[in-house]
Formats: C-alpha cells, sequence, structure tokens
C-alpha cells in the first residue's frame, strides 16, 4: 500500500452544542481539515454507545473520534462526565485486546473552538493515516 | 470438613423447610456423575436430606435463578451461598432484581471450587467414581486404576485467586469462615498488559476465534440480567448467533458483553467455567476491574448492597480516556 | 483388510496428504481439535475433539449468495466457496454415524447442494474407541464403538493401526496408502474389539436405553408433566445444540454491508429466543417448551420422520459440555425405560 494514496476512513461523533458548532465554526471560518472525516451529530457525547465505536470499525472505519463539550460545560450538566468514564475504560480494553490505542480519542471542543476543532482533525487524520488501514476489527463480510 | 458443611447444610435446610421458613431451597444436587454437581430446586426437606450435595465440586452460582424463583415461589426461598456468591447475590440486591425479604440466605464457608476440565485431563481417561478426602480426590478410573489427585492441583483458577472468603450476605452462616487466598487475581491481567499490541491481539483472536456463540456466558452471568438482551434482537443488527470470518462478532459480543457488566461484574468467573470452549472470559471483566480500581480507586461489585457503581457516577477530575488513567 | 505399523503412522498421514487436504485430531491446551495435518503433527490421544466434525460439512455460518444493486438491477453473487478433496483421520464411531442423520436431512430431496459437494469431497477415516470415556453412551443407539463406520473404519491393535475400507471411495483411498499397508487377516483386530466391547459394558451409562422413545410417542411424552422440573434449572444457552454433532437446525439471514447484502446461514439452536422466530412470533415462548422441543426431536419426531433412526450418537458431548448438567441422559432417564427392564 503506497502511503501516499491512502486516505483513512474517520468517524467523528460529535455532540450538538459544543463540537458539532465547532466543526460549524471551523467550516466559517474557511479552516481546513480532511474530507475523511464524517461527522456524525449526537445529541451529547454520553449518547455515544461501545457498540456504535465498534460498528463504526466494523462498516471500515480506521479511527473514531468523540467529540464533547469541556468537561464542566456540558448542556445536560454530567454528560460529558459519564462519557468520559466509559470511554476511558472502552478505550483502554481495545488496547488490551491489541487494537491500536491511537485509532481512538475523545477531544472536548467547544463551540467557539473552530481552530481547535480544525487542528485536532488534522492531527487524528494524520496518526491515523501513518497506521494505516484497520484489520484488527474489520469485518470481512464487508468487503464482499 | 466438606462432609461437616453438607451435613449441617442438609440439616438446617430440612429444619428450615419443615418449621415453614423456607418453601423451596435453592441447592446443588448429584447429577449422573461424581463430579457432575448439578443446580437445583428441592422442594421437600426429605429431598434435601438425601440429596442435596455440598462438596467442592458444587461450583455453579445459584443467585441468579432467584430473580425468577422468588416471582413464582410462594413464602420464602431457601439459597446456599459460597462467599463469592454472596457478591453477585447483594449485587442483584443493588439493581432490584429481587425482594431480599423473600429470600432466606445460608452462608457457606468454602475452600474452593474444582475444574472439572483439568481434573479430567489430570485424570487421563474416563472417571468411574470421586471420593473426597482432606485435600485430595481419591478417583477411580474406567480401567479400574487409583489415582490420588491433590485438590490444590485441580482448583478452578478463579478459586485460586478468590478476591474473598468473607461471605458479605447471609441470614446464617453453615460453619466458619475460611482463610482467603493469597494469589494476585491481576497477575495475569497484568501479564497481557506487558506484552505488546501485536501479541495480545494474537491472544485475544486465538481465544475469540474459538467462540461457539453459544451464549453460556452470557445465560450463566448474574449480572447479564436483562430480559431481552440487545443480542436477542434480531433486528438490531448484532448477530446473536453466527459467528464471522475473522471473528468480528464474537470480538463484538465479548466487548460489549463486558463493558455492559462492568462496575457491575463480581468476577465471579461463571463466565468462563461454563464456556465450552475455555475462553478466559473473566480476563475481559478483570480487566475492567482492575482499571476501574486504578482509575477511579478500589471498588467491588457486591460488597455492599446499594453502592453506586462506577459507571454510573463521575468526579470532576476523573482521567481522561486514552491517557492510561493519567490524569 | 489392511494394516500399517503405528511406528509408520507418519508416513501414512504424508501419503494421504499428498491426495487430499488431511485433518486429523490434534492435541491443545484447551481440548482437541481438527487441524490440517503438517509433518510432525501428533494425533490426539484425548478420546474425541471439542467440536464434532459436523463443521466440515455443514459450518456453523456459511454464505450462500451476495446481492449487488447496480442502479436499477440487481447482480447476484455467487459466494459458495468449493472445498478441495479432504481426508478426515480419527471420527470416532458415533460422528460418523452423525453424518448419516445429516445425509437424512441435508441430502434427502430437495438435496441441499451446499451440503452434498462437502460430503461427496470427503473421506473419512474412522478410529475405534480404545479408551472411552465416562460420558459416552453411543451404544444405547446401536453403535458399536469397536466396529466405527465411515469410508475407511479403522482401529489400532498391538503394534498396528487395521484398515478396513467401507465403501468405494474408501477402497480408492486406500489404494493410494499401498506404499505403507499391506494386506492383512481380518480376524487380526479381534482382539482389540473384544476388549473395547468390555470396557464398553462396565461404562457407567451402559445401562441407558431408548425404551419408551420412538415412533409414536409423541403424544404421551409431549403432555408429560416432568418436563417442567427436568428444564427447571437450563439456562437457555446453546452450548448443548452448538456441541451436537446431529443438531441440524439452522437459520438463514442477511446481512446489509454497505455496497449489497450477503445472504447466509448459521446454526441455530431450539434453546434461544428467536428460534422458528414468525410474524406472529415464537412458538415456544418459555424455556420448558423449548428444552422439551430439544429433546423430543432427537428422541421422538426424528425416528418418527426417519424409520424409527434416533438424531442422538451419544457423543456425550451435552454431558460434559452443559454448564448447569442438564443433558439427554437425564432426560432418558426420567421419561424412559431402563435396559432390564
Amino acid at each position: 500500500m503506497q502511503m501516499t494514496d491512502y486516505k483513512p476512513k474517520i468517524v467523528a461523533f460529535c455532540c450538538n452544542w459544543c463540537s458539532y458548532a465547532g466543526a460549524d465554526l471551523a467550516g466559517n471560518n474557511r479552516l481546513s481539515y480532511p474530507a475523511e472525516v464524517k461527522i456524525i451529530r449526537v445529541p451529547c457525547s454520553c449518547r455515544v454507545n461501545p457498540t456504535f465505536i465498534l460498528r463504526a470499525f466494523q462498516r471500515g472505519a480506521d479511527g473514531v473520534i468523540i467529540c464533547g463539550c469541556h468537561p464542566g460545560d456540558c448542556h445536560y450538566t454530567s454528560g460529558n462526565y459519564f462519557a468520559r468514564r466509559r470511554m476511558a475504560l472502552l478505550f483502554s480494553m481495545l488496547d488490551y485486546l491489541g487494537i491500536e490505542r491511537e485509532r481512538t480519542r475523545v477531544e472536548w471542543v467547544s463551540a467557539a473552538e473552530g481552530a481547535k476543532f480544525a487542528a485536532t482533525m488534522n492531527d487524528f487524520v494524520s496518526t491515523v493515516a501513518a497506521l494505516g488501514e484497520n484489520r484488527r476489527l474489520e469485518d470481512l463480510r464487508c468487503k464482499k | 470438613m466438606q462432609k461437616i458443611t453438607e451435613d449441617l447444610a442438609r440439616r438446617r435446610a430440612a429444619e428450615l423447610m419443615r418449621a415453614g421458613e423456607i418453601s423451596c431451597l435453592l441447592g446443588w444436587k448429584k447429577g449422573e456423575f461424581d463430579y457432575d454437581v448439578e443446580p437445583t430446586v428441592f422442594y421437600t426437606p426429605e429431598e434435601v436430606e438425601r440429596e442435596l450435595v455440598c462438596n467442592v465440586f458444587s461450583a455453579a452460582n445459584l443467585s441468579k435463578y432467584l430473580i425468577s424463583l422468588t416471582r413464582k415461589a410462594e413464602g420464602r426461598v431457601g439459597i446456599l451461598l459460597k462467599p463469592c456468591d454472596s457478591f453477585s447475590f447483594n449485587q442483584l440486591l443493588t439493581e432490584h432484581r429481587f425482594d431480599r425479604e423473600r429470600v432466606y440466605a445460608l452462608g457457606l464457608p468454602c475452600e474452593g471450587t474444582v475444574d472439572t476440565f483439568l481434573l479430567k485431563e489430570r485424570v487421563g481417561e474416563g472417571i468411574y467414581s470421586i471420593k473426597i478426602k482432606d485435600g485430595a480426590l481419591e478417583v477411580e478410573t474406567l480401567s479400574g486404576e487409583v489415582k490420588e489427585i491433590p485438590l490444590s492441583e485441580v482448583y478452578a483458577e478463579r478459586c485460586l485467586v478468590c478476591k474473598s472468603r468473607r461471605p458479605v450476605a447471609y441470614d446464617e452462616m453453615l460453619g466458619e469462615v475460611t482463610p482467603d487466598a493469597d494469589e494476585d487475581r491481576f497477575a495475569q491481567v497484568e501479564k497481557l498488559e506487558s506484552m505488546t499490541a501485536e501479541e495480545r491481539y494474537a491472544f485475544w483472536q486465538g481465544e475469540l476465534s474459538r467462540c461457539i456463540r453459544c451464549n453460556a456466558c452470557r445465560n450463566v452471568c448474574p449480572a447479564c440480567s436483562c430480559e431481552r438482551c440487545v443480542f436477542d434482537n434480531p433486528t438490531s443488527g448484532v448477530e446473536t448467533k453466527a459467528p464471522s470470518e475473522d471473528s468480528f462478532e464474537e470480538k463484538m459480543f465479548h466487548i460489549i458483553r463486558a463493558f455492559h457488566v462492568a462496575g457491575r461484574c463480581t468476577d465471579c468467573g461463571e463466565c468462563s467455567r461454563v464456556c465450552p470452549e475455555r475462553i478466559p472470559l473473566h480476563l475481559l471483566n478483570r480487566k475492567f476491574i482492575k482499571d476501574i480500581n486504578s482509575f477511579y480507586g478500589d471498588y467491588t461489585a457486591g460488597a455492599e448492597v446499594g453502592s453506586r457503581a462506577p459507571l454510573v457516577s463521575y468526579t470532576k477530575d476523573d482521567p481522561e480516556p486514552g491517557q492510561g488513567g493519567q490524569k | 483388510m489392511k494394516r500399517c505399523p503405528l511406528s509408520r503412522l507418519e508416513d501414512l498421514f504424508a501419503a494421504l496428504a499428498e491426495s487430499y487436504k488431511l485433518y486429523i485430531p490434534t492435541d491443545g491446551e484447551k481440548g482437541s481439535s481438527f487441524t490440517l495435518w503438517s509433518e510432525g503433527a501428533e494425533i490426539s490421544r484425548r478420546l474425541n475433539t471439542a467440536r464434532p466434525p459436523k463443521d466440515f460439512f455443514f459450518p456453523q455460518s456459511e454464505d450462500l449468495m451476495g446481492f449487488k444493486t447496480h442502479g436499477q438491477t440487481v447482480e447476484l453473487v455467487d459466494l459458495r466457496t468449493e472445498k478441495e478433496d479432504f481426508a478426515l483421520f480419527g471420527v470416532r464411531a458415533c460422528d460418523a454415524e452423525s453424518l448419516n442423520i445429516l445425509d437424512r436431512v441435508f441430502l434427502s430431496e430437495p438435496g441441499d447442494s451446499y451440503y452434498a459437494s462437502r460430503r461427496e469431497k470427503g473421506v473419512i477415516f474412522t478410529l475405534a474407541c480404545n479408551k472411552p470415556a465416562e460420558t459416552c453412551f453411543c451404544t444405547a443407539f446401536g453403535i458399536d464403538p469397536s466396529r466405527p463406520g465411515g469410508d475407511v473404519s479403522c482401529i489400532e491393535c498391538g503394534e498396528y493401526l487395521y484398515l478396513e475400507p467401507l465403501t468405494q471411495k474408501g477402497e480408492a483411498a486406500l489404494e493410494r496408502l499401498s506404499a505403507v499397508t499391506e494386506d492383512c487377516d481380518s480376524a487380526e483386530a479381534e482382539p482389540q474389539r473384544e476388549k473395547i466391547a468390555k470396557t464398553v459394558s462396565r461404562l457407567p451409562l451402559a445401562d441407558l436405553s431408548t425404551e419408551g422413545f420412538g415412533e409414536g410417542k409423541t403424544d404421551e411424552l409431549f403432555s408429560d408433566e416432568r418436563w417442567a422440573e427436568l428444564s427447571r434449572c437450563c439456562i437457555g444457552c446453546g452450548s448443548c445444540t452448538f456441541v451436537c454433532p446431529t443438531c441440524q437446525c439452522y437459520d438463514i439471514k442477511d446481512f446489509k454491508n454497505g455496497s449489497g447484502v450477503v445472504r447466509y446461514r448459521c446454526w441455530d439452536s431450539c434453546m434461544y429466543s428467536d428460534f422458528t422466530k414468525m410474524s406472529a412470533g415464537q412458538p415456544r415462548t418459555d424455556q420448558t417448551s423449548r428444552f422439551r422441543q430439544r429433546f423430543m426431536h432427537k428422541l421422538v419426531y426424528f425416528p418418527e420422520n426417519n424409520d424409527g433412526v434416533f438424531g442422538c450418537v451419544g457423543c456425550g458431548r451435552c454431558v460434559a459440555k452443559c454448564p448447569v448438567s442438564m443433558n439427554i441422559v437425564k432426560v432418558m432417564r426420567t421419561l424412559g425405560g431402563k435396559k432390564d427392564e
């Protein structure tokens, strides 16, 4: 595989109140981030169920990132605190199963942080691109 | 020792039944073979006196049966609880899965249960009968040979690293509490953690690819007490019964299951005991327990009734994901 | 009959592997399984493999076909993977018989071409059970563990492995082994067969009988009240069905993979809540009726539809694997009669 041609598929779960607005702001400010990032809007970062993440990998994602409001700023007061615990445990488990830990990430992005959103996505895409295709959580049936 | 406990359990349970304190008893009885001890419900004191078995083969955790039995049975349900089962008992109570008033729990001392697979491997041929002696099993094989096998060689792994032999729930304790096991229960998890990602992947791929999706681990698990599991919902898009090439479905199932019981799993080890393919599933649960302890402070599910599980609470300065617990 | 010195077993495997993909049972830390033979691989010393050889003919899940859409048209894709000629060595008498039971299901008209092609391509070398386990009860179903079926029936006796072809396919396979085998008298293996018969008669489950089951017993057994008690502690997992060499129920499902659909077939278990689920729901709503279905199928419905042949071969896997020791032996003991009665 030639690294230069390879474009990883990234799924970004963004909370409706902060990170999705942050992504919007990045767009309004014409900050560029790779088109391989597919954003899925969720009401809150704690809406992200572990099955969503595994399902994304099954369906061909090479990396999954979850973005939510900064701790303390959750629209629902505490959603992101719960998400933080869940993802800390889940990512540690994926690492334990030998799935590269760089393929998953949580980042707190506020509605005012368009620049941070773009920078985060650029960084995450290049990290995942360096890892190459996701082979450890792939479902071969999706390639038939 | 075991015989004394068994006699005591038979006597007390029968007494309670005759006095009308309990209407039935969740216990164990001998199956087809000496090592094949099965969970059962006794309804008469005579059955209890004749058939109740409490020994190193009484491995099944009975607490989950309380959910359905307390709904069906009249009066109070008696149950025999090994120390590890008492944690599951408390956890089920915490989750309001049965009514404590409807149960009378008899606590049993425990020194460990036998892993029958290990025993069969150790004996190496068909087993005709087994006599339990102090610290050893006297096994008569099909060829007529008699072999003495030290119990220490055939104890289940979960018993060698048992978290506590101090029962946390009972109405009445039968016998003396036995001393705790002294082996570190996280040693195996640490060994895996110290491997490279490639090695860990190879290890789990090898283990999980043997999964036949029989769901025994889920169905036996006292923490898996959902009336309807997401994996049984044909429209959920997750597979119930078919393993997939490259084992994606198996990984999905076991990760999600372990995650679902994270913070509620009492590490009773039933999942690994019942696995027909001997996949060390408890190592998934134990990883979560270890992480929870190190990220959020020590927590033992089922140690007390009503405690708040780590995944339904938080603190403002919890460690960030992906940092291995660093704040 | 042919024989091959046990010391030359490796050569026999090598000769077989020249013409077939050869699978033999090998020992792993967690049990035995059929694995592809390679030089130096040692044959398992355990009685039997953890999983039956059923997978080779009727795998737990297999793709049947695929659909791909191109605008207004749908393309059908053939996803079947054809097996090469293969040989299984060391199949036990019970498992060999289980294939005859599967044949009745899959080869009767209309035949199942997926199964049939694998059956055609596979040659089965069976091996007599010199050391049966306490969980064995094949004799209850009229199987003789000292005379296993299959294409070539083998038995170890003294210093030799004796091979007897039972089918044309078996004869053809044996012809390719002429360099490592020699002709011999069929009586030579008799002492071992007698020894096995003696061991088998002393097995703890030797008294098990099919008395009380079979054709015409549906009404009587279906409404028996003891099913509730028998199934009381069943946890409803599928261990028994998925380790069973004769369980043949399956489900056909579609997997949407983003670019089309993969239609696959997978084993199903009558213990599961979505078994035979229809638009009106699942006909067996409680565990007792699911439990009853499993054993009624093996002991009553199957013989009813198949000239009295039972749907169990007594391999004992469910006896060994059930998490809570519910099994067919218990059902037969409770609802049936004993040999001597």
